[in-house]
């Protein structure tokens, strides 16, 4: 049997992340003696998880659609909220005490309320262009983090209460503005992380080698071309921008629901820049890239703990010195010149 | 009214420090076409410096700001030259990360060299405080030189790149970088020349922004720095006169906004003005319409 090119890419992503995942297990489980998980790497494994699909998601906005987003905090700030609610108001409701069941609900919840978000802010955003269209994405990211920290919801027994600047809301307090959601069951775990990833990994490349992915990556190249071949522009470029959205939702009400507390101020600008690194570093519009540069500069400050103060000084230095080295015209002529066998079109079709 | 007039005054203080912070960002878009995002801690570091010199070397005011500026200058150069000018044919994108990747740098180093924690900044201005309608409305001397520091050095910016020649040199390289190359302009030298010009501002802005709200910390200049840019792309970036009205717009509805609809909301207030002006003109106030080309 004959497999296509990208069946093949598709299938060592999946792969990739499978054989991860069961090392991760192994080593966490104790099996094999002698291979082990440090604790701190241990607590890092949804994190990696929910930076894999968040990095994943904004590859889908920034690299196949090819808008740069800077908001995408934002998103994953909707999701773990109203994961964390709906988390509390299942077990108030339902008497729902089952927890991987919880987590499902609470990650659809996200990415509906992210979905929602995403429908609201692309209507308005996606009329702008280039680096209006960046600055946009920012300015809603800060809004949504801003209104985040307004809002209450308390929860008498069943019933659920919203309070826009009003902490004082009957029963108990789920979210409480600027202190964040606060007693948080955490219910999150590698698994389900895992399981997200897969999730994530089938819908984005799924959507890419289909006809809408085709279309979107039409108008990533020419915006007017496509237009006078009939794709419909608005649409697709939606499509792709709402897609992202939800993933980002779903990501961050696992996010959510692994720690105790979360504040708004989790999800700020920084983590939406953290996110781009991670898509840039990985490649542009590169899947695989994305899941390998978010494990590997998630767990980078974690293993840079040797320095102790100098960690974050060394993780600039290599984000600059690894920019400098993929995309300065010296480096990159020299690496060819002692790899000439790299073929010229791989190039032509960077350069593009 | 009085309170509201004490909003304004303080309204056009803030937005005259967003001013000076976005004209760096503006000139360094204009002609190199990318975000500075590090720009913003270029005024931390001119800031720091400029307490440094007050507080351990000694140094009158006025020769602190002078030092900061002459340091901000050295370093916006050499942040050029090291991780920018190499980038100079590359995406957008990688040049955005980069940028990133060096405000990361100097937030860090600032907090290996000077600590994490607040410092309480000297104010720098010797004016006394100006009093109106029998004290009612008070106008403090940072106000008042900031206000001033800002129409200068719009004047003599303008002046700059409409009379001098290297500031026609500066418009040619952004209008058309190939075009000026063959008449004879150094390209590389100009973009250097707008970097320390507009690091040179950085700690201006810097000096005056904390002589104002005095919490000098190692992430002091990211959100100015955001704001700044907000209001340079608010104004329609690559624009001196569109930086200028940008800043004193989004500082006044910024206080504006915290005085009168919500002190949490006041930052949320001043992006959804953006959004609304930029979906009603999409290259900002006074930005120059680009028309595409099939």
């Amino acid at each position: 049997m004959k497999m296509s090119k990208k069946f093949r890419s598709n299938l060592l992503t999946y792969g990739l992340v499978i054989v991860a995942f069961i090392l991760c297990q192994l080593a966490v489980e104790k099996v094999i003696p002698g291979f082990k998980m440090s604790r701190s790497l241990k607590g890092q494994l949804v994190p990696i998880c929910v930076y894999i699909v968040m990095a994943v998601s904004l590859n889908l906005t920034v690299g196949i659609s090819g808008e740069l987003s800077l908001g995408h905090a934002g998103f994953m700030s909707v999701g773990a909220f109203s994961g964390i609610v709906m988390s509390a108001w299942l077990v108030n409701a339902f008497q729902l005490e089952n927890e991987t069941i919880r987590l499902i609900l609470a990650m659809v919840t996200g990415g509906v309320f992210a979905g929602v978000a995403g429908v609201l802010i692309g209507i308005p955003v996606l009329r702008l262009r280039g680096d209006y269209l960046a600055i946009v994405t920012l300015a809603f990211g800060e809004i949504i983090r801003n209104v985040m920290n307004c809002l209450y919801f308390s929860l008498d027994g069943p019933t659920l209460h919203v309070g826009f600047n009003n902490p004082n809301l009957p029963g108990k307090l789920v979210v409480n503005g600027p202190t964040g959601a606060t007693g948080v069951d955490t219910i999150s775990t590698f698994v389900m992380g895992f399981v997200l990833i897969l999730f994530t990994l089938f819908v984005v490349l799924n959507l890419i080698n289909s006809r809408s992915g085709r279309a979107i990556m039409a108008i990533r190249d020419n915006r007017i071309a496509a237009e006078s071949m009939g794709i419909n522009v608005t649409k697709y470029k939606m499509m792709a921008f709402v897609t992202s959205a939800v993933l980002a939702g779903m990501a961050g009400a696992l996010y959510g629901l692994n720690y105790s507390t979360v504040t708004a101020t989790k999800f700020r600008f920084d983590t939406s820049i953290l996110v781009l690194v991670f898509v840039v570093l990985g490649g542009i519009g590169n899947i695989r890239g994305s899941i390998i540069a978010a494990t590997v500069l998630t767990i980078l400050p974690e293993v840079l703990r040797a320095f102790s103060d100098y960690r974050m000084l060394v993780y600039a230095i290599v984000l600059i010195v690894v920019m400098l080295a993929t995309n300065s015209p010296l480096l990159t002529g020299l690496v060819e010149r002692i790899r000439p066998k790299k073929k010229t079109a791989a190039k032509e079709g960077e350069a593009q | 009214m009085i309170s509201f007039l004490s909003h304004l005054v303080n309204g056009i203080s803030l937005g005259s420090v967003y001013a000076i912070i976005a004209l760096g960002y503006s000139m360094v878009y204009g002609i190199a076409k990318m975000l500075n995002f590090a720009h913003g801690d270029v005024i931390m570091v001119g800031a720091y410096i400029s307490f440094c010199a007050t507080q351990y070397w000694g140094m009158s005011p006025l020769m602190s700001v002078l030092v900061a500026m002459l340091v901000c200058t050295v370093l916006g150069v050499i942040i050029e030259r090291l991780a920018y000018k190499p980038l100079r044919q590359a995406s957008s994108l990688a040049v955005l990360i980069t940028a990133i990747g060096m405000s990361y740098f100097l937030q860090n180093s600032a907090q290996l060299i000077w600590g994490a924690n607040t410092k309480s900044f000297p104010s720098v201005v010797e004016i006394p405080t100006l009093s109106l309608f029998e004290g009612q409305l008070l106008i403090s001397g940072e106000t008042i030189l900031t206000v001033l520091a800002n129409i200068v050095i719009m004047i003599a910016l303008t002046l700059f790149t409409g009379k001098t020649k290297m500031g026609r040199a500066m418009r040619a390289v952004s209008e058309d970088k190939g075009a000026a190359e063959l008449m004879g302009i150094n390209v590389n030298g100009t973009i250097s020349l707008t970097f320390a010009i507009g690091s040179a501002l950085a700690a201006v802005a810097g000096v005056l922004l904390c002589s104002a709200y005095p919490a000098l910390m190692p992430t002091t200049g990211s959100m100015p720095g955001i704001k700044a840019f907000t209001a340079a792309v608010f104004g329609g970036i690559g624009s001196i006169p569109g930086a200028l009205i940008g800043g004193l717009l989004l500082g006044i509805i910024e206080i504006l906004g915290k005085a009168y609809v919500s002190t949490e909301l006041g930052d949320a207030f001043v992006f959804a003005v953006l959004i609304v002006v930029l979906l009603v003109k999409p290259t900002g106030l006074l930005g120059k319409k680009v028309h595409e080309k099939v």
